[in-house]
């Protein structure tokens, strides 16, 4: 069953990510990155991270993705403009690079390191939003101080590069 | 867990590389800024399928920072975008030569 749901969920997420790249449109790109949101936001709720599917609706399909469709929609680009033309190079790279990543897994064997299942009760028995909470104002304190810090900087930069006359 | 992590790490990397793809294929800047965003997801989707698999909360908490260095990253992308046109009247990467050698 969870195996099912997972299926589904990567299905959807696989198709609605490469349906942002190959749409023509810029906006049904955007709402095709909406739908792989929502489905992330599934994943995570599969996967125990209740409070982080919730950040990810409300920060990325909120906010990220209005921003996104409001510039879409401010520019208001008709002209139809397609792909690079760097097939011979593109697939050279790929061809090496696939290679590459085939002999990788198969020489060193595709697993992963079993966990000690030791502090995963606990984290769970308060919940996981507490228990994020904690680790995150304890642990990742100064990280978090330095990401509010990215923020303002960001607005900032936002603010002056968007005002008339930046460029010349 | 029923799902073992492997399957998630096939999932990540393939939006990983769809992501990729779309940063160097596409022209419209918009969608090379969508295409960042889904190589953020997709490690994020990574980070959290570990960080459930080895009982570790650091996973989860990194995925807020990735999150902070997304919205940053669009915020000034976009405003980039509204000046480059504002300027040039394009968003076509191929009418922008300024850094060009």
């Amino acid at each position: 069953m969870g195996t099912f749901v997972f299926l589904y969920f990567a299905a959807v997420i696989v198709m609605a990510a490469s349906l942002v790249v190959v749409l023509r449109n810029p906006i049904y790109s955007a709402l095709s990155l909406l739908v792989m949101f929502f489905h992330v936001a599934g994943l995570y709720v599969t996967l125990h991270a209740e409070f982080l599917a919730a950040i990810q609706i409300i920060v990325y399909a909120g906010a990220i993705l209005v921003l996104y469709l409001f510039v879409v929609m401010l520019l208001n680009v008709k002209r139809d403009e397609r792909y690079n033309r760097q097939g011979t190079v593109a697939l050279f790279l790929g061809v090496v690079l696939l290679t590459e990543a085939v002999l990788l897994a198969v020489s060193r064997g595709f697993t992963v390191a079993t966990p000690d299942p030791g502090p995963e009760g606990a984290a769970r028995a308060v919940g996981n939003t507490e228990s994020i909470g904690e680790v995150l104002y304890s642990t990742y304190l100064f990280p978090f101080e330095i990401a509010s810090l990215i923020l303002l900087v960001a607005m900032i930069g936002a603010v002056i590069l968007s005002k008339k006359g930046i460029m010349g | 867990m029923s799902v073992p992590v492997e399957f998630y790490m096939v999932l990540s990397g393939l939006v990983f590389i769809i992501g990729l793809v779309g940063v160097l294929v596409r022209k419209n800047l918009i969608i090379i800024l969508l295409s960042i965003e889904l190589m953020l997801n997709a490690t994020n989707i990574n980070f959290v399928a570990f960080s459930s698999h080895f009982g570790n909360l650091a996973g989860q908490v990194f995925v807020f920072f990735a999150l902070t260095v997304a919205a940053a990253e669009v915020a000034v992308g976009l405003a980039i975008i509204i000046a480059l046109y504002r300027h040039h009247a394009s968003i076509n990467v191929d009418d922008f030569r300024l850094l060009k050698w």
